[in-house]
């Protein structure tokens, strides 16, 4: 039996098929734009599977449209760490939209979790517009940041006063790798803080498209003053947890 | 609609078209949350005759009252005694402030970082959409939070016929005489608006009727500590909504044959939701008509609402007034002795208000907490703080919400609210 999950983020979208034994068999991505139905329809087309479930902001479109049950992001991503690291106790996942930190109880289930308020500071949102102002394509923000040799302190949170922070930064001619690398130290601040707040000791994880970027990775290690864990793809974590659940209950029965 | 509502309105001066707008986005918000539930009680038939005509037949009884001699007196706070207002003969209703209404035109008279609930009622007034405010022959502001301490300053610049009643801020000894001599001032304030003396005769008959009152809310809310839970919280929130804009006699007779129903349900171990669905207890921030976005988004997540510790639920309506008193003084101390008992944010320090929310949860075998704060209300969110750090130490859940009235961050919400739901599943 195959196993479908599916995370509908605000910028990708995620299918992952898992088997009997909850092995990965497939995993796709594509980018939500603007008719999430439509995409993830697309990326369904080809999979066959036994059970499915939706997670991520558009679950309930899905919910709607296949009548695919959903559970929140915070449960899939919970479940996702779990399973490629089974010490895991908190997450953190930060995604396009939105951040959150979780944490587990020692069985695995969400004991508490903190997530960011209703804008985009903090989020991959943000790195990609200030990513966009110093000109650099989003994939090498991160490597480029951590070439800097100095760090300048971004303080505003806000994207829109982010962005002119920076602007007069760059009017100042501030070199672009050192206000990449403070605005990296700024999301990291306030994802530390959100850890802070739900953390009490074990594993942490981090999860979401912001993982892959290795600046993020770095200063939050050195932040926290422990080593962070990141899966191999850390972006499909959601579905994997998702596709995890819905194998889960089909085999509870 | 009704014309003559259109002229009664015209003749209290709303702005009709505005209006209008606000009784079809209310009506439409009102078909969708609550009509739209399953399984609800059939004595709820009543608070939806209610508040289809809340700006309606209401507002018509309250103009009749006025054409021969009563008066009418809007308040916006529990703080205000309806004892007093009903033994000077006049009727006392709660004031609009549950929904965002000319937001633009209220933020150049208050700061932005204003709580929705402020802002909401100066909108009513500005945008001319209040028939209550229009209706009344005094309206009572009260030095609670320093938002509104402040708001109500401009709010007397706006209308002619603001009285301010001042309040403790710490409940000791000398907190309650302050108290008692704010009571005596708007004692004095009410029979000089309405001409007539409180008497102790009337005292009693007045105590008698709002004890009753309280008396009929309290046997619902006890009522859902049944599992299933025979009531949704959203009727539950609508009942003590509607306590503060109903008729007392007939609010008291209407709720009980609700509660004859919901005994019958409980027996019968009927409930709105299966048994075992996750129970929580909101606490935090009054609700007002038609601030109803948390419960719905609770209610509609898989879980049931099953107590507010909120001034519009059990911290508002709690703990009847000894009415065995001879003399009016005597009366006047039993209503301070109330009154003083309601563990109001504004308070300093407040531990009784922690003990509560305690108490409910175990009275009402509520699984987790959800704190609703407005934003920037500054006491309440203070407070979610050390109340959450308190009930987690004691293994009790507890999700802190802070929101305001708008709708945008309804989506936001709902996977908070979800996933604090299968942290209790």
């Amino acid at each position: 039996m195959r196993f479908a999950g599916i995370d509908i983020g605000s910028r990708t979208i995620e299918l992952v098929v898992v088997d009997d034994n909850g092995g990965l068999v497939h995993s796709f991505q594509a980018d939500t734009g603007f008719d999430p139905i439509a995409v993830a329809n697309k990326l369904l087309e080809p999979v066959a599977y036994d059970g499915i479930m939706a997670t991520g902001y558009g679950r309930s479109l899905l919910e709607i449209a296949i009548d695919a049950p959903t559970i929140t992001e915070i449960k899939a991503h919970a479940r996702g760490a779990r399973s490629i690291f089974p010490a895991a106790r908190t997450v953190l996942d930060i995604g396009g939209q939105d951040s959150k930190a979780i944490a587990l109880s020692e069985n695995g289930n969400v004991k508490k979790f903190e997530m960011n308020d209703r804008c985009a500071a903090g989020t991959g949102k943000f790195l990609e517009i200030m990513s966009r102002t110093l000109g650099f394509n989003i994939d090498e923000f991160g490597p480029q940041a951590l070439t800097a040799d100095t760090d300048l302190n971004i303080s505003s949170m806000c994207t829109v006063f982010a962005e002119s922070e920076v602007t007069s930064l760059i009017a100042k001619g501030e070199n672009r790798q050192a206000i990449a690398r403070g605005l990296h130290a700024s999301v990291v601040r306030r994802a530390a803080g959100m850890i802070k707040r739900v953390y009490s000791g074990g594993d942490i994880i981090f999860t979401g498209g912001v993982a892959r970027n290795p600046c993020m990775r770095k200063l939050l290690t050195e932040k926290i003053g422990r080593q962070i864990q990141t899966p191999d793809d850390p972006q499909i974590i959601g579905a994997l947890g998702a596709a995890l659940i819905a194998r889960e209950i089909r085999q509870a029965g | 609609m009704n014309e003559d509502y259109r002229s009664m309105w015209q003749d209290l001066g709303l702005d009709l078209d505005a209006h209008e707008s606000l009784l079809a986005v209310l009506g439409n918000a009102y078909r969708d949350i609550f009509l739209s539930q399953n399984s609800r009680p059939r004595e709820m038939g009543y608070f939806d005759f209610v508040m289809s005509e809340v700006h309606g037949l209401r507002i018509k009884e309250l103009l009749e009252e006025k054409k021969s001699g009563r008066k009418i007196i809007g308040s916006y706070c529990v703080f205000v005694p309806e004892e007093i207002v009903l033994a000077a003969n006049a009727t006392l209703v709660g004031l609009c402030s549950g929904a965002d209404f000319a937001t633009e035109d209220v933020e150049k008279l208050l700061p932005r970082n204003t709580c929705a609930l402020i802002k909401s009622s100066f909108g009513f007034k500005i945008g001319k959409v209040c028939p209550y405010l229009e209706s009344a022959d005094m309206i009572v502001g009260e030095n609670t939070c320093d938002g509104k301490k402040k708001a109500y300053e401009t709010l007397g610049r706006m209308v002619d016929n603001l009285y301010v009643m001042d309040l403790p801020q710490m409940k000791s000894d000398n907190g309650k005489i302050a108290l008692k001599l704010e009571y005596e001032r708007f004692k004095s304030a009410v029979e000089e608006l309405t001409g007539i003396s409180v008497t102790a005769e009337s005292l009693k008959t007045a105590i008698g009727t709002v004890n009753a009152k309280r008396a009929a809310i309290g046997r619902l809310l006890s009522l859902r500590k049944a599992d299933p839970a025979p009531i949704s919280g959203l009727d539950a929130l609508l009942a003590n909504q509607v306590f503060f804009y109903d008729n007392p006699a007939r609010f008291t007779q209407s709720v009980n044959a609700i509660c004859n129903e919901l005994e019958q349900r409980v027996e019968n171990k009927t409930g709105v939701f299966p048994e075992k669905v996750p129970r929580i207890l909101v606490s935090g921030c009054p609700q007002a008509v038609p601030n109803w976005k948390l419960p719905m988004i609770i209610e509609t997540s898989g879980a049931v609402i099953v107590g507010e510790e909120s001034c519009v639920g059990e911290r508002g309506t709690r703990n009847l007034i000894d009415a065995s008193g001879e003399t009016v003084d005597q009366m006047m101390d039993a209503i301070v002795d109330r009154y003083f008992q309601v563990d109001c944010a504004i308070f300093t320090p407040n531990p009784q208000r922690l003990s509560h929310i305690e108490e409910m949860v175990r009275d009402y075998k509520a699984d987790g907490v959800v704190h609703y704060g407005l934003q920037f209300c500054q006491p309440y969110l203070m407070e979610s703080i050390p109340v959450e750090k308190a009930l987690e130490d004691k293994n009790i859940p507890c999700l802190r919400i802070e929101t305001d009235y708008s709708m945008e961050d309804v989506g936001q919400l709902k996977t908070r609210v979800e996933a604090f739901i299968e942290q209790l599943s």
